[in-house]
């Protein structure tokens, strides 16, 4: 899902290619992780026939043709409905989702500190309730609830750190604007 | 008491330490207050306590407008209608656990022995019991700081502010503190507002209001 919200917010500002596409998620996000080819055109396919984005013309070339995709109404929306909404905590996931989020969030112009906002409190509610736990359950269920709790802290100190260094990571975005810049 | 503040805004120098802040604490709520430093937390804190008095803005507790009283009238206020605990527990050093907590009975005037019965009980409940003839230099921080939290429900008021109340206390000391103080402060039904910088000292509020440049930004 996170992915392909995430390609979703890298077609926002203009019609690109699928290589391009690519590359330039690589770019910001893949440095661990980089995407497959055929991740990213069986990913498009899905958004496409979900009418999030549309075909927006096709260039001949030696090889296959190139299909180039732009986002529709319906996938700006989403985009949108996608960064609002706080992701659930979660000690393995939240922070590559969190991450992905806040540059798009950034390179796009919205608010990341909202976004980011919204997340600290989701992960707050969380830590609420796993605070009950514990105090209601037996001790296993302390220690089960402890090691969420001492995660989520952990989770809750890197968004305090991201909001004091967004200035510096929106230069960064934009120096090195567009990965794929030149690209053809 | 609902407590309220609307547009407060205090500057210290060239400081803008508070630029329109708008809180409200329900009755018998409690939530604790983060942000960065600087953002402002701690000023809140004294500005809702009627500690510091804001630039502008106004603060109600119940119908009741505070920010604009003679220091006379705040000071009575702070008596009768608050609870403090801060970092240092800031305890009467000269006196025994138990002269600190009897002491906003005894400045209440409050008869004699139900002072003495209402700190018995509270110190009891705490399990400070036994050091209730120490000086606060005598026992444990821990110990210490529950007796500042008897202290600061002693005479049941409607807010109890606590600044940091763990802040200097390991881990185990500061659960058995936070529990005497939200457990108590739930009991009684007094509000609770507490500026933390931890967010599992803050998982005991209700909610938690976020500060950043002086306004609450969620």
């Amino acid at each position: 899902m996170s992915v392909s919200r995430t390609l979703l917010g890298l077609l926002e500002p203009k019609a690109q290619h699928g290589y391009t596409l690519r590359r330039r998620y690589d770019g910001w996000f893949g440095s661990s992780r980089p995407l497959k080819s055929a991740q990213v055109y069986a990913t498009l396919q899905r958004l496409d026939r979900d009418g999030l984005i549309e075909l927006a013309g096709v260039t001949a070339g030696e090889g296959p043709d190139r299909r180039m995709y732009a986002i529709t109404d319906a996938g700006v929306s989403e985009l949108e409905r996608w960064l609002e909404e706080p992701e659930v905590p979660d000690v393995t996931a939240t922070r590559r989702v969190l991450f992905s989020k806040m540059v798009i969030a950034l390179s796009s112009g919205r608010s990341a500190n909202q976004l980011l906002d919204r997340q600290r409190q989701a992960h707050l509610a969380r830590m609420r309730d796993m605070r009950a736990q514990r105090q209601r359950g037996d001790l296993i269920t302390q220690l089960d609830a402890d090691f969420e709790m001492y995660h989520l802290d952990a989770d809750l100190k890197w968004i305090d750190g991201a909001q004091a260094r967004l200035d510096r990571l929106a230069t960064l975005l934009g120096e090195t604007g567009d990965p794929a810049e030149g690209q053809p | 008491m609902t407590l309220t503040a609307r547009e407060v805004g205090i500057r210290f120098g060239a400081t803008d330490a508070l630029r329109g802040a708008d809180i409200e604490i329900g009755e018998g709520e409690l939530v604790a207050v983060m942000g960065p430093s600087g953002s402002g937390k701690s000023t809140l804190l004294h500005v809702l306590a009627g500690i510091l008095r804001p630039d502008r803005g106004e603060i109600r507790l119940g119908d009741r407008r505070i920010d604009n009283l003679a220091d006379g009238a705040r000071s009575a206020l702070r008596l009768t209608s608050f609870g403090f605990v801060l970092q240092f527990g800031d305890l009467v050093p000269e006196l025994s656990l138990r002269e600190n907590v009897e002491l906003p009975l005894r400045l209440l005037k409050v008869r004699r022995s139900e002072t003495r019965a209402r700190a018995a009980a509270l110190l009891r409940e705490l399990e400070v019991e036994e050091f209730a003839d120490r000086r606060p230099g005598e026992v444990s921080g821990g110990q210490a700081q529950r007796a500042a939290v008897a202290r600061a429900l002693v005479h049941r008021p409607a807010i109890v502010f606590a600044d940091e109340p763990t802040g200097a206390l390991d881990s185990v000391a500061g659960e058995l503190v936070l529990d005497a103080l939200t457990g108590l402060a739930r009991q009684q039904g007094s509000a609770v507002v507490m500026v933390t910088h931890e967010a599992r000292v803050a998982a005991y509020a209700d909610r938690t209001v976020f500060l950043r440049d002086g306004r609450v930004a969620a």
